[in-house]
């Protein structure tokens, strides 16, 4: 008994101790951000210090936050909904109608993440000159849904895996056709799986800065070129930075705190059978 | 005439009248892609003047990080996208991109510009073939900061110009690591445009350079020894923990917190150690030229930002509008009357120097001048040589042999490989990439002149 009150004590302070380490580095992204620029820089850190908003505040004076926040909104809800609707489709035919080389499909799928996204560039760049969508959202919702692609695909694939398919298949005995066993068999038994897949495509799209640094420049440009404006290269900038990212940060943050439970729902789905 | 033709007449003078209308009217948006420096912000502030000066042209900014914003504005302009109608280049691109067709030139520019006024060094670093392909924004050499108190302390005196030699003595004598005082910061952190930005002068001054007059590297020769062997003994007695992760915001963090006896890097520096608001040791920062070795008189240090136009840019006119205002001498004094004088963007016109509200303003100003006039970024060093460049070598491999070789250097520096082996290295390195890439060649020689 002792042992035990012990061990979970032991165990509790563990938790805590690994936390506060994962989350060490956004905590003093938050302490920065209130720093002043010689604050920030000072060796030993400061930890005590007279809190300022001067960097939000210089932030906002340079930059309009809130038109990269809703490009990255919409891009980030575009890109996954659309990655979400070409996979649902795609993983139900490869769960429950296989064929021989569904494996090495889906093998291959993922075999695309393993290029470096920058091996692509010049011809993507030049697809989008061409098509006239580079600095466009459309353009940009296009290229998040096919590079979370894969990704959806697979976790979608393993939910439905899930699934017992005599249940689809009495559906089908009382006359569903395949619409129906998706829309009103499949989904609704695999939506915690489908939200937790949608909720970690979004979380992807917000924190993707390769691509929409590369294709946007203004009118399209989400929070992580806003992020990148204030890094410089002579003069200092880590408040202000921080400020910058702090605010990036925060809708993701607050998003993912409010959805942590679906979000481990659906990591855990169909874990314990 | 008939009905008809009277109709006609009309149907197409209303037609033209309509179009004129039109053209008076018709706005330019132009896309202006730039890094985050200090000056850069100002501009972009001010420009709304610009803007109600110029009630047909708009401006939208791309801030991006220096070598994002490289690497973006190369990929537009080689896949003619044309995103971009101006660029905030570096000296080192403007003649290499020029070369390659991808930049407009400034001809013809209005009396009132008065181009005459650019200071020399930086006009001829952004001259390709007798003609101008961006136009300076602010430009920069390399000085010697340190702090007089502590030299107070130690009873020494900086001289105007000192030797390597006798910066070696004062750090020495400077550095206190219970304090944690280092007697030198310097860059450390590998990169062309980082550690190497100081290691080429150094080597100049050392006697030794990047390539002999055939581009066969000289990398292990022993002036380059001697450099180095300096480098990493001060480094390593009197410089700060940890070096090689150090660039110039690093250091200037490092000397504005009061951590660096002295501290030899941009003259931009000057401006912000001197703000109370950025730098607890703005009253006790003394100036001095960048230090001189054996060999005297050779390239030091030589960086301008500059405005240029891609050829993609299908808004030329506008864009010419716009850097020749954002680069004259009346957005100057519209900087020293919204910021103070303290605050223009310097090292690009004469008559900025001789302004007595600036040489008040700013008493760091004449070591300025005087360290971009003698930067001599197509002076000879001891051998012949065939590049141009002061910190760099104006050839486009030089960005990744600067890279490679400033990597082996950091790695003397934490000790990891001795001097010898990483000169041998990165000379047979340096040999690979050159053979590669089919030195000697013509084109290079004539692009060099």
């Amino acid at each position: 008994m002792k042992d035990s009150a012990a061990k979970r004590i032991f165990i509790t302070i563990l938790g805590w101790l690994v936390a506060l380490l994962l989350a060490f580095p956004i905590i003093w992204m938050v302490m920065t951000s209130f720093k002043t620029e010689t604050d920030a820089i000072s060796t030993p850190p400061l930890f005590v210090w007279h809190p300022t908003v001067a960097s939000y505040a210089e932030v906002q004076e340079r930059a309009n936050y809130f038109s990269f926040a809703l490009n990255s909104i919409l891009i980030s809800v575009g890109g996954s909904l659309l990655a979400l609707a070409f996979s649902v489709p795609a993983a139900y035919a490869m769960a429950f109608h296989p064929t021989p080389r569904t494996r090495s499909t889906l093998l291959w799928m993922l075999s695309t993440k393993m290029l470096p996204p920058v091996g692509v560039l010049v011809p993507i760049y030049l697809l989008f000159s061409s098509l006239n969508i580079l600095d466009t959202r459309g353009g940009l919702i296009i290229v998040y849904a096919l590079m979370n692609l894969p990704i959806v695909v697979w976790m979608l694939f393993t939910f439905f895996k899930e699934v017992p398919r005599e249940i689809l298949e009495a559906g089908r005995m009382d006359g569903a056709g395949v619409w129906n066993e998706m829309r009103y068999l499949l989904m609704p038994l695999t939506l915690p799986g489908i939200a937790s897949t949608g909720l970690l495509s979004l979380i992807l799209c917000w924190n993707e800065a390769f691509w929409s640094l590369n294709l946007t420049s203004s009118a399209a440009a989400p929070l992580t070129t806003f992020i990148a404006s204030f890094s410089s290269p002579e003069g200092l900038f880590f408040a202000k930075l921080s400020a910058a990212s702090t605010i990036a940060v925060a809708p993701i943050l607050i998003f993912g705190w409010l959805s942590q439970r679906q979000l481990v729902r659906g990591m855990t789905f169909g874990a314990v059978k | 005439m008939g009905p008809s033709v009277n109709r006609a007449l009309y149907v197409s003078a209303g037609l033209s009248f309509l179009l004129a209308a039109g053209a008076a009217r018709a706005d330019t948006t132009l896309t202006v892609a730039t890094v985050n420096n200090g000056d850069m912000v100002v501009m972009q502030k001010l420009s709304s003047q610009f803007e109600s000066q110029h009630p047909d042209i708009h401006l939208r900014w791309v801030v991006l990080e220096e070598n994002v914003l490289r690497q973006r504005v190369t990929t537009d302009i080689a896949t003619h996208a044309g995103q971009f109608d101006v660029l905030t280049i570096g000296n080192y691109e403007v003649p290499i991109w020029a070369r390659q067709g991808w930049l407009e030139p400034f001809e013809n520019l209005p009396a009132a510009y008065d181009v005459d006024d650019l200071l020399g060094p930086v006009r001829e670093g952004i001259t390709y073939k007798g003609k101008l392909y961006g136009l300076p924004f602010y430009g920069e050499s390399a000085m010697t900061y340190y702090r007089t108190d502590l030299f107070e302390k130690a009873g020494l005196k900086m001289p105007d110009a000192p030797t390597f030699a006798q910066v070696r003595e004062f750090a020495d004598k400077i550095t206190n690591k219970d304090t944690q005082t280092y007697g030198i910061c310097l860059r450390g952190k590998p990169g062309w445009g980082e550690n190497m930005a100081f290691i080429t002068p150094l080597v100049d001054a050392f006697g030794g350079q990047w390539f002999d007059a055939s581009w066969k590297p000289t990398i292990d020769t022993p002036q380059w020894k001697s450099a180095v062997s300096w480098y990493v003994d001060i480094m390593k007695k009197d410089g700060p923990p940890g070096a090689t992760s150090n660039g110039f915001n690093e250091n200037l963090a490092l000397f504005a917190s009061g951590h660096c006896g002295m501290w030899m890097d941009a003259t931009v520096a000057a401006g912000l150690l001197f703000d109370p608001k950025q730098s607890q040791v703005s009253k006790t920062t003394g100036f001095a030229s960048f230090p001189t070795g054996e060999f005297k008189g050779g390239p030091t240090w030589l960086w301008s930002w500059n405005l240029g136009i891609p050829s993609s840019s299908k808004n030329v006119d506008a864009a010419k509008t716009f850097i020749t205002w954002a680069t004259s001498k009346d957005y100057i004094k519209l900087v020293a009357k919204e910021n103070g004088w303290v605050a223009v963007p310097p090292g690009t016109r004469k008559s900025t120097y001789d302004n007595p509200d600036y040489q008040k303003a700013a008493p760091f100003s004449s070591f300025v001048l005087k360290a971009i006039e003698s930067a001599n970024p197509n002076g000879q060093t001891a051998h012949p040589r065939p590049y141009q460049g002061a910190q760099f070598v104006g050839i486009p491999e030089f960005q990744g042999i600067g890279t490679q070789v400033g990597q082996t250097i950091a790695g003397t520096l934490t000790g990891n490989t001795t001097i010898e082996q990483a000169l041998k290295s990165a000379q047979s390195a340096t040999e690979r990439t050159m053979r590669q890439a089919g030195y000697p060649k013509a084109a290079e020689k004539e692009a060099s002149k």
